[in-house]
């Protein structure tokens, strides 16, 4: 037989035990107070106003990191994007822009092409493209093997020794920056040219770049101009709604940009 | 504990003895969770350290380039193609002038038309350089033929 007191004393104590945040139960983590304190979180910036398409970065990241320059493969790449008068948009990057974009005619593979002329552009630019190192990265989320990670400064790496080449992480990916290496036979992406950027220089598609389009920056160093930029001014970022936390910022994005 | 339950437990508590065994052998001892936790940062921490040791191959430092060739050097930097690194067109400079002693450079037409292929996209900066229609202007010539890239607007071709 239950007694009055003994039945609220039980309400009580277990709405205070649902009431408890589960984070006030969980012990200490040593590790995790640190990387919350990491003194760096890589973050890139991309100027669409000044890209003018020539493809420089894609060519200087395929050499610097040994990406089979002519199979249609790479880790950065420029897009085209052309909108009509007639409301009608367009979008090529023929070889990932690897060559620049030469020919007016928009690329539609295949070796067809449509042609526009120029008194019907609307508007037309250049956006070039990488990966986002996400806050979020869901191509971690699904490797079975623990052979794509998150570094304490937001690099999203691959371990080419552990990849089984299973392609989930690539299917993954909402941004498609991710390929599978046809030497090494493990998925291949960007990754801030991490061997540069850890040794204190910039990534090759940064300092390739003839019109400083593209930025790499440090948001968590008060004093790096890029990531004030970022803080400061009117920035977006692609493709916001899946929740990924993408980390490479655009000056003058423009709707039609996926 | 002697019944005919006994002798299939032993199996399968062996079974996991062996997987472990297995386990400890071929996972490497620095594999685990790193600093972004386990949803994130489950790796073998080796990794990174490797990634970092990744060989170089462009230096992009015009001070390394003007220390043997500052001729060229002091045209391009009153030129407008200031802008344009010389490994651009000169291609990763890996350890020259020791390895490789010396660069093969980009004398084709696409390298140039990368900028200078007209395209009058007027939302981009692409519209403000000076450009030519490919299929018009000497299509079968070098570019280099007639203009001097280390100085395109008053130099002579070299």
């Amino acid at each position: 037989m239950m007694t009055r007191r003994d039945f609220l004393k039980g309400v009580f104590g277990s709405l205070v035990g649902v009431a408890l945040p589960v984070a006030a139960l969980e012990i200490a983590n040593p590790n995790k107070l640190y990387a919350q304190k990491a003194s760096t979180r890589w973050v890139f910036l991309v100027d669409t106003y000044k890209c003018v398409g020539c493809g420089l970065c894609v060519k200087s990241c395929k050499l610097e990191n040994e990406i089979p320059y002519d199979a249609n493969i790479t880790r950065t790449w420029v897009e085209r994007y052309v909108i009509t008068k007639d409301g009608k948009m367009f979008a090529d990057t023929p070889k990932g822009a690897r060559d620049g974009f030469a020919l007016s005619k928009i690329a539609l593979g295949q070796n067809r092409y449509h042609d526009i002329r120029n008194e019907d552009i609307k508007k037309a630019f250049f956006v070039p493209k990488l990966c986002n190192q996400c806050e979020n990265p869901p191509c971690v989320q699904v490797c079975p093997v623990g052979a794509t990670y998150q570094t304490s400064d937001g690099i999203v790496l691959v371990d080419r020794k552990w990849c089984i080449g299973c392609g989930y992480c690539i299917m993954a990916c909402p941004y498609g920056v991710r390929f599978f290496h046809p030497v090494h036979k493990v998925a291949e992406k960007c990754n801030f040219c991490y061997h540069r950027i850890s040794n204190g220089m910039n990534p090759a598609c940064v300092d390739a770049c003839p019109f400083g389009a593209r930025m790499i920056g440090n948001i968590r160093n008060p004093d790096d101009p890029i990531a004030n930029i970022i803080l400061t001014k009117r920035v977006g970022v692609l493709k916001e709604e899946y929740g990924t936390k993408p980390q490479v910022y655009y000056i003058g994005l423009d709707k039609e940009v996926r | 504990m002697r019944n005919h339950a006994l002798r299939p437990f032993l199996v399968i508590i062996g079974m996991v003895v062996v997987i472990m065994a297995i386990r400890l052998i071929i996972v490497p001892a620095d594999f685990g969770t790193g600093d972004r936790g386990y949803m994130y940062g489950w790796h073998r921490a080796g990794n990174e350290a490797e990634w970092k040791a990744f060989a170089v191959k462009y230096k992009f430092n015009d001070e390394y380039c003007r220390d043997c060739h500052f001729e060229n050097y002091d045209a391009i930097n009153q030129s407008p193609h200031v802008i344009v690194k010389c490994e651009n067109c000169h291609g990763p400079a890996y350890d020259h002038p020791a390895s490789p002693p010396k660069l093969e450079i980009d004398k084709s037409r696409q390298q140039c038309l990368r900028c200078h292929a007209s395209l009058p996209y007027h939302s981009s900066d692409r519209a403000n350089i000076k450009g030519i229609d490919p299929d018009d202007h000497h299509p079968d010539m070098e570019c280099s033929m007639c203009h001097n890239p280390h100085n395109p607007v008053s130099g002579e071709s070299k």
